[in-house]
């Protein structure tokens, strides 16, 4: 498969040019990440662990001090490519007040493809088609500051997804949202993901939600701590509770119990496997 | 003795209008003094609505509010007291400092109250230590501080208040899962400590689970239970079609009990579950 992110020892800092002298925070310390097209990557860490920050190195939206961020072999330090790279990822953040544009629903999902200069036709079908992917479609019409933080989010990622991206970076998207909100917006990212092949990136604290990915990176004071696939980075309980995260309920249930001498897989990370593992130790 | 009682508690957003909404529809329920009380409900529930009326933020369209069991909007005069015996944190309630200082953020509440100056020195005191803030970041700017530490601030300064009932919406979210776990420890160690009542709304099952002696469940405007934790969570399919969950371990022991296994008792947090298998384990050892 062809590489789609890829950061090459990526150095990035914030500095504070109140003080004085200004004081430098070095947030990421050389990182190397490569992202498949078509990938499902979880992004873990602690807050402050610099995820966030590395999510907006590949929207160019911050420019690395040393190293390289390239979105599809674009390197994102080319101003004159700015455009084609925030085409090609789109970014869904945490609060959605921060994100929403206009008044009015259908038009805030419009905002992005007017700027594109899509056919006002394609924009009428793809913002409906965006609408109804997210559930939004029968508020159409309404404004967007009465509707809940839940609503608001899923309009944001519908603005997102009528841009049809071939990737899709999201920060703690679900952060805001009820059970169910949740729910729809993870069955969104995959109904992306493995029907229409777009790449995510999603950042979170949900554990459940990274053992949905494909791939779960674990950030760490701007370095990469553990990369792999979700069952052999859950499995490391010890280690990630050392580094502030937690394990998905079912996965910390068998670490338990085999703590307690119990003879239980410990690559267990979904409802589905522990209770069949329970099944065959108490029946 | 119920510390918040509602009478047909109804209240209607836009009335007259096309966007007419009965947001909080006819409810009844009391709260007891020194309880923990977890608050769930989809999105749009009225959660946020029903709570803005423990406070008076909200003057109901029809029902009453009965608060330390006095009424509320009575006597508008009666208000403000009434006011400082609900403590209400919102949402990201860092964003609502605005002080120079962390002491001087702290210190708002208590002064509005007409406290003394040596007795609000206290409380800024009391509460920093009960949210954990070092004394050395009192002097400091809000704005200086991390984001759970701001957090911390702004949960103190109504916690300086000492009101009788603290109310938290969605205190954790936002955190990571450290974070959470400090903040609601904190929580729980301030209603082990003052006994007083304490509501959090969270959309976290798991933690609801984890911290609730009861839980309130509103559903499209109506109160759908409000009931002892065990109960509630007993009621998994009805939750889960109304947007809501359960923790993942009680829909494991669901499972386990679809495939024929006798599971008498609902299973809600992690501890337990390992508590029970261990038992029932044992008790097979014992027979063979």
């Amino acid at each position: 498969m062809d590489s789609f992110l890829k950061a090459e020892g990526l150095w990035f800092s914030y500095i504070n040019e109140i003080e004085e002298p200004p004081v430098k925070t070095e947030v990421l310390k050389g990182i190397d990440l490569d992202i498949k097209k078509g990938e499902f990557v979880a992004v873990l860490g602690h807050n402050g662990s610099g995820k966030s920050t590395l999510a907006k190195c590949f929207n160019a939206i911050n420019l690395p001090e040393k190293g390289k961020a390239y979105v599809d072999g674009i390197d994102t330090s080319d101003e004159s490519r700015l455009l084609d790279i925030r085409q090609k990822v789109g970014m869904v953040f945490q609060n959605p007040d921060n994100q929403i544009v206009a008044t009015i629903v259908e038009e805030d999902c419009a905002f992005a493809l007017e700027n594109m200069g899509v056919e006002p036709a394609e924009i009428r079908r793809r913002v409906d088609e965006a609408l109804k992917t997210v559930g939004m479609y029968d508020y159409r019409e309404h404004a967007v500051h009465k509707l809940s933080g839940g609503q608001k989010q899923r309009v944001a990622i519908a603005g997102i997804i009528a841009m049809r991206p071939e990737c899709i970076l999201l920060d703690e998207p679900t952060a805001m949202l009820d059970p169910s909100g949740r729910r729809e917006v993870m069955k969104t990212i995959k109904m992306l993901n493995r029907e229409l092949g777009v790449t995510i990136v999603l950042i979170t604290h949900y554990m459940e939600e990274a053992a949905q990915a494909d791939r779960v990176v674990v950030i760490d004071s701007g370095e990469i701590m553990l990369d792999g696939e979700p069952k052999s980075i859950f499995t490391q309980v010890k280690t990630l509770r050392n580094l502030g995260l937690d394990v998905p309920q079912v996965t910390e249930l068998c670490y338990e119990l085999r703590q307690a001498g119990v003879d239980i897989p410990q690559d267990i990370i979904t409802e589905e496997e522990c209770a069949q593992a329970l099944y065959k130790l108490l029946a | 003795m119920a510390v918040i009682k509602t009478e047909n508690l109804t209240y209607i957003y836009g009335e007259g209008t096309p966007f007419e909404k009965r947001a909080v529809d006819d409810i009844s329920l009391e709260i007891n003094e020194g309880e923990m009380i977890g608050v769930i409900g989809h999105t749009g529930s009225g959660k946020s609505t029903l709570i803005q009326h423990f406070n008076g933020l909200l003057k109901p369209t029809s029902g009453s509010v009965y608060i330390d069991g006095e009424r509320l909007w009575d006597d508008k005069a009666r208000l403000r007291d009434i006011r400082f015996k609900v403590g209400l944190v919102f949402q990201y309630p860092e964003y609502q400092l605005f002080e120079e200082s962390c002491y001087k953020d702290i210190a708002f509440g208590p002064k509005n109250m007409g406290l003394s100056d040596s007795e609000i020195d206290k409380r800024i005191k009391e509460a920093a230590a009960m949210v954990g803030l070092k004394s050395e970041l009192l002097d400091k700017s809000p704005f200086e501080l991390s984001g759970g530490q701001k957090r911390r601030v702004a949960i103190a300064g109504v916690m300086a208040m000492k009101p009788k009932v603290l109310i938290l919406d969605e205190p954790a979210s936002g955190l990571d899962p450290r974070g959470r776990e400090q903040i609601l420890g904190m929580l729980k160690e301030y209603y082990e400590t003052t006994k007083s009542t304490v509501m959090i709304v969270s959309h976290s099952m798991e933690d609801i689970a984890r911290y609730a002696d009861r839980i309130l469940v509103m559903n499209k405007g109506r109160l759908f239970c409000l009931d002892e934790t065990e109960k509630v969570f007993a009621r998994a399919d009805e939750l889960t079609a109304m947007g809501l969950s359960v923790p993942q371990i009680t829909r494991v022991f669901s499972k386990l009990k679809e495939m024929g296994l006798a599971i008498d008792k609902e299973v809600y947090t992690t501890p337990y579950a390992v508590k029970l298998i261990m038992q029932r384990l044992g008790a097979d050892q014992a027979k063979g």
